[in-house]
C-alpha cells in the first residue's frame, strides 16, 4: 500500500516503461503481480459490502439505491396518471398501496399532489442525480484516467451514506400522518412554509428538507472528491486533451454541483428558519386560517431566485453525465472517433458556464421587470448553441460509421433524439413573450420530461449496459435489452409528445382533475392514451430489472474488453481488485478515440498502446 | 391482496429465472452464448430504427391532424395575436431542424449497422463544418430573440392612459375581482384588516375606497378598453392564467404584480364564431396552492362598452356593503348558513 495513490514517474522515453521496475507488470520467475495492491487479508463484509471505501463498490450501492427510489418514483407516476386518465374512478390497487389516502380506490387531491411531488423530487435528485452522477462518475473517473481510487475513500463513503439517509428519510416520509410534502417538487413557499396551507406542509415538508439537506451534503462530498481525483490523479500521460468525454462530462458536472447546491442549502435553511423559528425571509402579508401571520417583510421571490440559481444548473447536472455516457458509447460503437473532441469539451464547458445566467427563465411571469426577463431570453436561448453543436457531432460521428448495436448503443442513439426533441421545445419556453401563455401548463411537461427525463434515463440506461460488465464481471443479455429499449422508446414518445398538445390547450401542471373545466372536456381522451403508454413503459422497465438482477448472477461471465474499448477501464482485471490494477498503473499514450485507424489493421487501440513507430498522435 | 401480489410477482420472476437458464444453456450448447451484437442484430436494429422513426413521424402528423383542432381557439385579446404569430412561426423554425436531423439520424443508424469488413472512416473533426454549424444556429437564434425580445417588450408596455383599473384578488381557492369605480383608483388595503365582510382588507377610510366593487365567480370586462389587472394574493402564490386572452401573471403575497391586455371578441361573438353557446372565458390557477388548485377558477365575460357600463353599474360599492349598517336580518341569514 505504500505507493497507492501515487502516480508513476514519468518516463522521458515512453519505450523504457518495460526496464523501469515501476512498470513491470508481471514477475517471469515467481509467476506473481509485481507492485500488488490485493494482496492484504480477507475484508470483513462489512467492510466490503457496507461502508466500503472502494469507488467501484460505492458506485454499485449508489446504482442500486437508485435503482430502488427509480421503482419507487415510477410506481408513484403510474396511480396519478390512473387517476388523470379516469378522474374519480376507483382502482382497489390505488387503496392497497396508499390506503386512507385512495378511500375506496379513488386518489384524495392532496395524495395526487403529494404523489406528484415526490416523484420528481425522487427522479430529478434521486435517481438522475444520485443514480447517474453517483454511479458513474464512482465508477468510472478512477477507472478512465487510471487511478487506484478516489482521492478521498472515506468521504466517497460518507458520500454514499449520506444518500442513504436521505433516500430513507423521503421514502419515510410516506408513512406519517399528514403525508409526505405536497407543494410540487421546487416546494416554493409560502404554500411549503405554513402546514395551514396543506395537510402536506406539515411534518412530511420538514422531512423533505431534511432529507435534501441530507442530500446536499452528500452531493457535495462526492463532487469535491470527484474534481480533486480528475485534477490530481490522472495517470501519466492523460493529458485533460486525452480524457474521455465521460470525464470531461463528470469533471465539469461535480463543478457546477459544487458551486449550485451550497445555493439550494441555503434557499432550504433559510425555509426551515420560516417553518420553525418564526423568521420571515420568505413570508409577507400573508392571511391564513383565518387570522392574520404574525411573520412579514420577506418575498418568495428571494426563495424561487435561490432554488432556480440551484434549479437550472441542476438540469445540466443531470444531463452532462448522460451526454458524456452517450459520446463514449457512441464513439465505441459507432467504430469511430467521436467527431469535433474539441468543440465536444468546449460546448460541455459553455453548457455549464450558461446554465449559471439563465436561472430566471423560469420566473418571467412572478412579476420580474420585464427587461430582467429579456436579459435571460437571451441568455437561455444562447445554451441552444452548444446543444445544437453536440447533436450534429454525435450525428456527424455516425456517418460512414460501422454501428455495433448493442442495448447501450440503442438508448445512446435515444437519446439524440430526445435530446433534440425535448432541447427544441425548450426554445419556445425560453422566449418569455410565448412563456406567458405556456408556463406552468402541461408543455413545460413535456418539454423537460423530454429533454432532461428521459435524455438522462437513456444515459443511465446506456451506461448500465455498457459498464455492467466493468460492474459485475458479467453480461446482460442483449435480447431483454433491445425488448426494454424499444418499448421505452416507444412509450417515452407516447407519453409526453401528446402533452404538448394538452400544454397549446391551456392545461395547467398539477393539476388533479381537468374536468372542473367545459373548455378541457374534449381532451380528456389524450390523458387516456397518456396513461396507456405510461403503464406499458412502466412494465416494459421490469424486463430491465430481471435482466439486471439476473445477469449480476447467471450472466454470461464477462471478457476484459467486451466491446473492444480503447479507455483505460478496460485494462483492469474483469473480478474487482482493490486498487483496480494488478502492478503499476497503465500508461496513456492517445487519446480515447483512436477507432478505426486507416493505417491500423484493428479497429481500435487502447490508450496505453503507444505511438507506433512513425505514428503521430491523432490530430483531435 | 398485498400478499397474493407479492406472490404472483415471485412466481413470475422465478419463472423467468428457469427460463433464462434453460435458454442460455441451449445457447452456450450451440455456441451461440454471447452478448456482442452480431452482423444479424446490427441489420435488424439498424431497420427498426427507420421503421420507429417513420412511425414516430406519422404519431406526430396524426397528433397535429387529431389534436391541433382542440387548441385554444384564436386569440381574443390584442397582443394575443404577436403572440400567436411569434409562436407560429417558432414552431415551423423548430419543426425544421427537427425533421433535418431525425432523416438524418433514421438514415445513418440504417445505413452504417455494422457489417463484415465494412470499417468506419476515420473522421474526427473538420473545422469548416463545426464553424457551419455553429454558426447557422447562432443566426437563426438572433431571428428567434430579435423577435421574441420585441413581441415581449410590445406585449409588457403600459399604454399610458385610458385603461380599466381591476384588481384580481387569489386565495385558496377563488378569485376575487375589484373594480376601481367611478374614480378609476383602486383604494389602499392592508392585510391586517381583513375581517368579517371585508374579505380584502380594504382600508375604508380613504375615499378612493370606497367607491370600488367587489364580485365574485363571474367578471367583466369590455372589449377594445385596455384593462389593467393589479394582482394580490392573501395566502400562497398563485397564477392567474387566461389561456384565451394568452395571459398570465404570477399573484405573489407581500407584492402586488400587474399585466394587462385589451379583449378584442365579446362573449357573444366568441360564441358564435365558435358555434358553442356553452362557450365561457376563464381565469385559471396555474401555480399550485393546495389541494383544490385544480379547480380555482372564474368565469370571464367580455362585454360590449355600453353592456359592460350598464353591468358594473348594477353592483354595489364597498360603501353600500361595508360601510351601510347591516339590516338586522342578514345576521341571521349568515348565523344560519
Amino acid at each position: 500500500m505504500s505507493n497507492f495513490n501515487e502516480i508513476p514517474k514519468e518516463t522521458s522515453a515512453l519505450g523504457n516503461v518495460k526496464n523501469d521496475p515501476e512498470h513491470k507488470l508481471y514477475d517471469d520467475e515467481s509467476h506473481t503481480y509485481l507492485n500488488d495492491h490485493d494482496d492484504h487479508d480477507e475484508q470483513h463484509w462489512i467492510e466490503k459490502y457496507v461502508f466500503s471505501t472502494d469507488h467501484k463498490m460505492i458506485s454499485k450501492q449508489y446504482l442500486l439505491t437508485a435503482i430502488v427510489m427509480g421503482v419507487i418514483a415510477m410506481t408513484m407516476s403510474t396511480f396519478f396518471r390512473l387517476q388523470l386518465a379516469w378522474p374519480g374512478k376507483a382502482f382497489p390497487i390505488l387503496e392497497v398501496f396508499l390506503g386512507k389516502w385512495a378511500p375506496g380506490g379513488v386518489l384524495d387531491p392532496n395524495m395526487y399532489l403529494a404523489l406528484v411531488t415526490i416523484h420528481g423530487t425522487i427522479m430529478v435528485f434521486f435517481v438522475l442525480t444520485g443514480g447517474l452522477s453517483g454511479t458513474f462518475s464512482n465508477l468510472l473517473i478512477p477507472l478512465q484516467i487510471g487511478a487506484r481510487d478516489m482521492a478521498s475513500g472515506f468521504l466517497n463513503m460518507l458520500s454514499y451514506w449520506f444518500f442513504f439517509i436521505s433516500s430513507a428519510i423521503m421514502v419515510a416520509s410516506f408513512f406519517i400522518e399528514t403525508g409526505p410534502a405536497s407543494g410540487g417538487w421546487t416546494v416554493y413557499p409560502p404554500l411549503s412554509a405554513l402546514p395551514q396551507a396543506m395537510p402536506g406542509s406539515g411534518l412530511g415538508m420538514t422531512l423533505w428538507l431534511v432529507s435534501m439537506t441530507f442530500f446536499v451534503i452528500s452531493s457535495l462530498l462526492g463532487g469535491l472528491n470527484y474534481i480533486v481525483t480528475v485534477i490530481n490523479l490522472r495517470t501519466v500521460g492523460m493529458k485533460m486533451t486525452r480524457l474521455p468525454l465521460t470525464i470531461w462530462a463528470f469533471f465539469v458536472t461535480a463543478i457546477l454541483g459544487v458551486l449550485s447546491f451550497p445555493v439550494l442549502l441555503s434557499a432550504v435553511v433559510l425555509l426551515i428558519m420560516d417553518r420553525g423559528f418564526g423568521t420571515s425571509f420568505y413570508l409577507s402579508d400573508i392571511f391564513i386560517g383565518g387570522q392574520a401571520l404574525e411573520q412579514s417583510g420577506g418575498s418568495p421571490i428571494l426563495y424561487e431566485h435561490l432554488f432556480w440559481f440551484l434549479g437550472h444548473p441542476e438540469v445540466y447536472i443531470v444531463l452532462l453525465p448522460a451526454l458524456g455516457i452517450t459520446s463514449e458509447i457512441v464513439a465505441t460503437n459507432s467504430r469511430k472517433p467521436i467527431f469535433g473532441y474539441r468543440a465536444m469539451i468546449g460546448s460541455i464547458i459553455a453548457i455549464a458556464f450558461l446554465s449559471f445566467i439563465v436561472w430566471g427563465h423560469h420566473m418571467f411571469i412572478t412579476g420580474m421587470s420585464p427587461f430582467l426577463g429579456s436579459v435571460f431570453v437571451f441568455t437561455t436561448l444562447l445554451i441552444a448553441i452548444p446543444s445544437a453543436v453536440k447533436v450534429f457531432n454525435y450525428i456527424s460521428t455516425l456517418w460512414k460509421s460501422n454501428i455495433q448495436y448493442t442495448p447501450a448503443m440503442l438508448f445512446a442513439v435515444g437519446l439524440v433524439s430526445t435530446f433534440i426533441t425535448g432541447g427544441l421545445t425548450g426554445i419556445i419556453l425560453a422566449d418569455s413573450a410565448l412563456d406567458i401563455n405556456v408556463h406552468d401548463t402541461y408543455f413545460v411537461v413535456a418539454h423537460f420530461h423530454i429533454v432532461m427525463g428521459a435524455s438522462a434515463i437513456f444515459g443511465l440506461f446506456a451506461g448500465v449496459y455498457h459498464w455492467f460488465p466493468k460492474m459485475f464481471g458479467r453480461m446482460m443479455n442483449k435480447t431483454l435489452g433491445y425488448v426494454h429499449f424499444w418499448a421505452t422508446m416507444i412509450a417515452v414518445y407516447g407519453v409526453f409528445f401528446p402533452m404538448h398538445f394538452l400544454g397549446l390547450a391551456g392545461v395547467p401542471r398539477r393539476y388533479y382533475s381537468i374536468e372542473a373545466f367545459e373548455m378541457f372536456n374534449n381532451l380528456v381522451d389524450i390523458n387516456v392514451l397518456i396513461t396507456c403508454f405510461a403503464i406499458f413503459g412502466a412494465l416494459a422497465q421490469f424486463v430491465f430489472l430481471f435482466n439486471y438482477f439476473y445477469s449480476m448472477y447467471k450472466g454470461p461471465v464477462a471478457s476484459a474488453n467486451p466491446w473492444k474499448s480503447n479507455t483505460l477501464e478496460w485494462t483492469t482485471p474483469v473480478e474487482h481488485i482493490h486498487g483496480n490494477w494488478h502492478g503499476a498503473l497503465p500508461v496513456v499514450h492517445r487519446w480515447a478515440y483512436d477507432y478505426s485507424r486507416p493505417d491500423l489493421e484493428n479497429d481500435f487501440m487502447p490508450q496505453t498502446s503507444p505511438l507506433l513507430p512513425h505514428e503521430a498522435e491523432a490530430a483531435h | 391482496m398485498v400478499k397474493l401480489i407479492i406472490v404472483v410477482l415471485a412466481l413470475a420472476f422465478y419463472a423467468m429465472w428457469q427460463l433464462m437458464n434453460v435458454y442460455n444453456l441451449s445457447r452456450k450448447m450451440k455456441g451461440t452464448l454471447s452478448e456482442n451484437s452480431t452482423v444479424k442484430d446490427n441489420e435488424l436494429q439498424g431497420k427498426l430504427f427507420v421503421v420507429y422513426f417513420a412511425a414516430f413521424f406519422a404519431f406526430v402528423a396524426w397528433q397535429l391532424i387529431e389534436y391541433g383542432p382542440r387548441l385554444l381557439p384564436e386569440s381574443a385579446s390584442e397582443h394575443g395575436k404577436i403572440t400567436d404569430w411569434l409562436m407560429n412561426l417558432n414552431l415551423i423554425i423548430i419543426a425544421i431542424p427537427f425533421v433535418i436531423t431525425h432523416l438524418f439520424l433514421a438514415f445513418f443508424t440504417w445505413k452504417y449497422s455494422g457489417k463484415n469488413g465494412q470499417k468506419a472512416v476515420f473522421y474526427s473533426h473538420n473545422n469548416k463544418l463545426e464553424m457551419i454549424w455553429t454558426i447557422v444556429p447562432a443566426i437563426v437564434l438572433t431571428v428567434i430573440i430579435a423577435y421574441g425580445i420585441k413581441s415581449w417588450n410590445t406585449i409588457t408596455a403600459l399604454p399610458t392612459e385610458g385603461m380599466q383599473e381591476i384588481e384580481l384578488y387569489a386565495q385558496q381557492f377563488n378569485w376575487t375581482a375589484r373594480y376601481a369605480g367611478a374614480d378609476n383608483k383602486l383604494g389602499p388595503n392592508n392585510y391586517l384588516k381583513i375581517e368579517g365582510a371585508n374579505e380584502l382588507g380594504i382600508l375604508m377610510d380613504s375615499t378612493t375606497s370606497q367607491d370600488d366593487k367587489i364580485v365574485k365567480g363571474e367578471m367583466h370586462i369590455p372589449v377594445g378598453v385596455p384593462v389593467n389587472f393589479k394582482m394580490r394574493s392573501r395566502d400562497v402564490i398563485h397564477s392567474a392564467y387566461m389561456p384565451h386572452f394568452r395571459s398570465q401573471m404570477n399573484c405573489v403575497p407581500g407584492m402586488s404584480t400587474q399585466m394587462h391586455f385589451t379583449p378584442t371578441i365579446t362573449t357573444a361573438q366568441m360564441q358564435a364564431k365558435l358555434k358553442n353557446p356553452k362557450f365561457k372565458y376563464v381565469l385559471l390557477c396555474a401555480k399550485i396552492c393546495g389541494s383544490s388548485h385544480w379547480n380555482m377558477q372564474m368565469d370571464i365575460v367580455v362585454d360590449t362598452p355600453t353592456d359592460y357600463k350598464k353591468w358594473l353599474a348594477e353592483q354595489k360599492t364597498l360603501a353600500e356593503t361595508l360601510l351601510a349598517p347591516a339590516p338586522a336580518d342578514s345576521a341571521v341569514v349568515v348565523a344560519a348558513k
